[in-house]
């Protein structure tokens, strides 16, 4: 990666930043059971990290989400549920 | 005959900025400051100068008016002193980090509190690590000089960072001096158009100084310091080319003025050069062998040229108008560290001059001379009022 004179980027030049190490609450968990694919967990990413293309398709990108739950919390048929990854690390 | 025009220090500086044609100016009022930019945009309000002249609410806005401008492809002006280069300390840092070739005068004042308006240099020392090169001039004559140098070496595809022009309050703007300023044609030679590395474009969207988490923030420091050092030459290429252009001398890095056979050396920046000179000629008149280091170019500090002029003297007497509370002089401080793990081992003494713009004369001078000869200070003051009771201090 080449860093330039007054650190100029271009449009989608961050995402080379992995920012999902900041994450500290647990993430989410897409149970692909009840999704009826409204988007809305897509629409409300403020990361815009969280992708699908139809029913149970959906996954957020652990790069850079930051766990903040708000996915969870619109998904209307509770198809989202917030897991700790303290246990996955021991 | 005398070549060049009687002139007001602030008014030869305002047509030497115009002369370097920029596109855009803004600055905010403050004296000793306010002179110059007045002139400038006069300048432009008759026409003379095609430049947008941007009135703005304070000195910060004035800084990134010029950030701004010079990051979508413009050469830039602005100004200011004390409590507005304060204020602007914080666009100061992003115009070094963005590696914008901005060019200001910072004329230098004391700052608040107590509210002072006289004459120090405790502002532009205060930003001495910044990433700006700083430039300290003695005249009015000088201060035109390097500017028309500030934009060469600001705008070098091997520097591109920003270049800060120190002019001492009063003592210089305020004055009336000839001075010798180049018609257009040839400042046009001497300084060619501004070509961007980089510049805003909306063909071409771009971010500039964005985000550097700490897995690349330390390599752009890094990038700075390394330039900042190849840079010492090329500000004594420029200086090199501007005497050959000029036929006026322009001394790089530092003035030399009879340090070679001299066991005792000042080192001073800015105006109160001249007091010292006078001073030095006296005590040479009486066989002493005493030299002046007049620092030009303070940052890029160019250790092993100062090493190399100053290794063959005994005592190394800095004269400053700052101090880092607490510590000792900016100045001083630095000189010692150039002597760390050499051979030349010199007594290198502070001296605090001049603070808030009490006069320095030459005997205060020849006293801080004769201090340095006798023992080492660290940052002896220099002209206290013995008469002032001094609540904390006195017993």
């Amino acid at each position: 990666m080449k860093i330039t004179l007054g650190t100029v980027t271009h449009p989608g030049g961050s995402r080379v930043n992995k920012t999902g190490s900041w994450r500290t609450a647990g993430k989410p968990h897409f149970l692909h059971q009840r999704c009826i694919a409204c988007d809305l967990c897509a629409l409300s990413c403020p990361e815009g990290c969280i992708f699908g293309t139809g029913q149970k398709t959906y996954y957020a990108n652990e790069d850079y989400c930051k766990g903040c739950g708000i996915c969870a919390n619109v998904c209307p048929v509770e198809d989202i549920e917030m897991v700790s990854e303290e246990d996955e690390h021991g | 005959m005398v070549k060049g025009r009687m002139l007001q220090g602030a008014r030869a500086m305002a047509e030497m900025v115009a002369l370097c044609r920029p596109k855009v100016i803004s600055a905010y009022p403050i004296t000793p400051q306010t002179l110059i930019v007045e002139e400038l945009s006069q300048i432009v309000a008759d026409g003379d100068l095609e430049a947008e002249f941007i009135n703005v609410e304070g000195e910060h806005s004035a800084a990134s008016v010029c950030l701004g401008a010079c990051a979508a492809g413009a050469r830039v002006f602005t100004c200011s002193s004390s409590q507005g280069i304060l204020l602007m300390s914080e666009v100061i840092f992003n115009i070094s980090g963005m590696r914008l070739p901005v060019v200001m005068i910072c004329v230098n004042r004391s700052v608040s509190a107590p509210l002072n308006i006289w004459n120090d240099q405790q502002d532009s020392m205060i930003l001495r690590d910044s990433g700006w090169i700083q430039l300290y001039a003695e005249n009015n004559q000088e201060t035109c000089d390097l500017l028309l140098q500030a934009y060469r070496i600001a705008e070098d595809h091997r520097v591109m960072l920003p270049v800060m022009v120190c002019a001492d309050g009063y003592v210089l703007p305020h004055a009336y001096e000839i001075v010798d300023l180049p018609d257009q044609e040839k400042a046009d030679a001497f300084l060619p158009f501004y070509e961007p590395i980089y510049k805003l474009d909306v063909e071409n969207p771009s971010t500039m100084g964005a985000y550097a988490d700490p897995e690349k923030y330390m390599e752009t420091r890094y990038m700075i310091q390394e330039t900042l050092k190849k840079s010492i030459p090329i500000v004594e290429e420029v200086a090199r080319d501007f005497s050959n252009t000029f036929a006026r001398p322009s001394y790089g890095l530092f003035e030399n003025y009879h340090v070679d056979d001299s066991s005792t050396v000042v080192v001073a920046l800015g105006s109160m050069a001249g007091t010292i000179k006078d001073a030095i000629d006296e005590l040479r008149t009486e066989g002493e062998k005493v030299g002046l280091l007049r620092m030009i170019c303070y940052r890029p500090f160019p250790k092993e040229a100062l090493y190399e002029a100053l290794r063959n003297a005994v005592n190394i007497v800095v004269i400053e108008k700052d101090i880092s509370l607490g510590a000792s002089g900016a100045v001083a401080t630095d000189m010692r560290a150039i002597f760390q793990g050499r051979d030349a081992s010199p007594r290198i003494s502070g001296f605090v001059i001049g603070l808030g713009g009490r006069d320095v004369t030459i005997d205060d001078i020849k006293l801080a001379i004769k201090k340095a000869q006798q023992q080492f200070e660290d940052a002896d003051f220099i002209g206290l009022k013995e008469e002032l009771e001094l609540e904390g201090i006195d017993a």
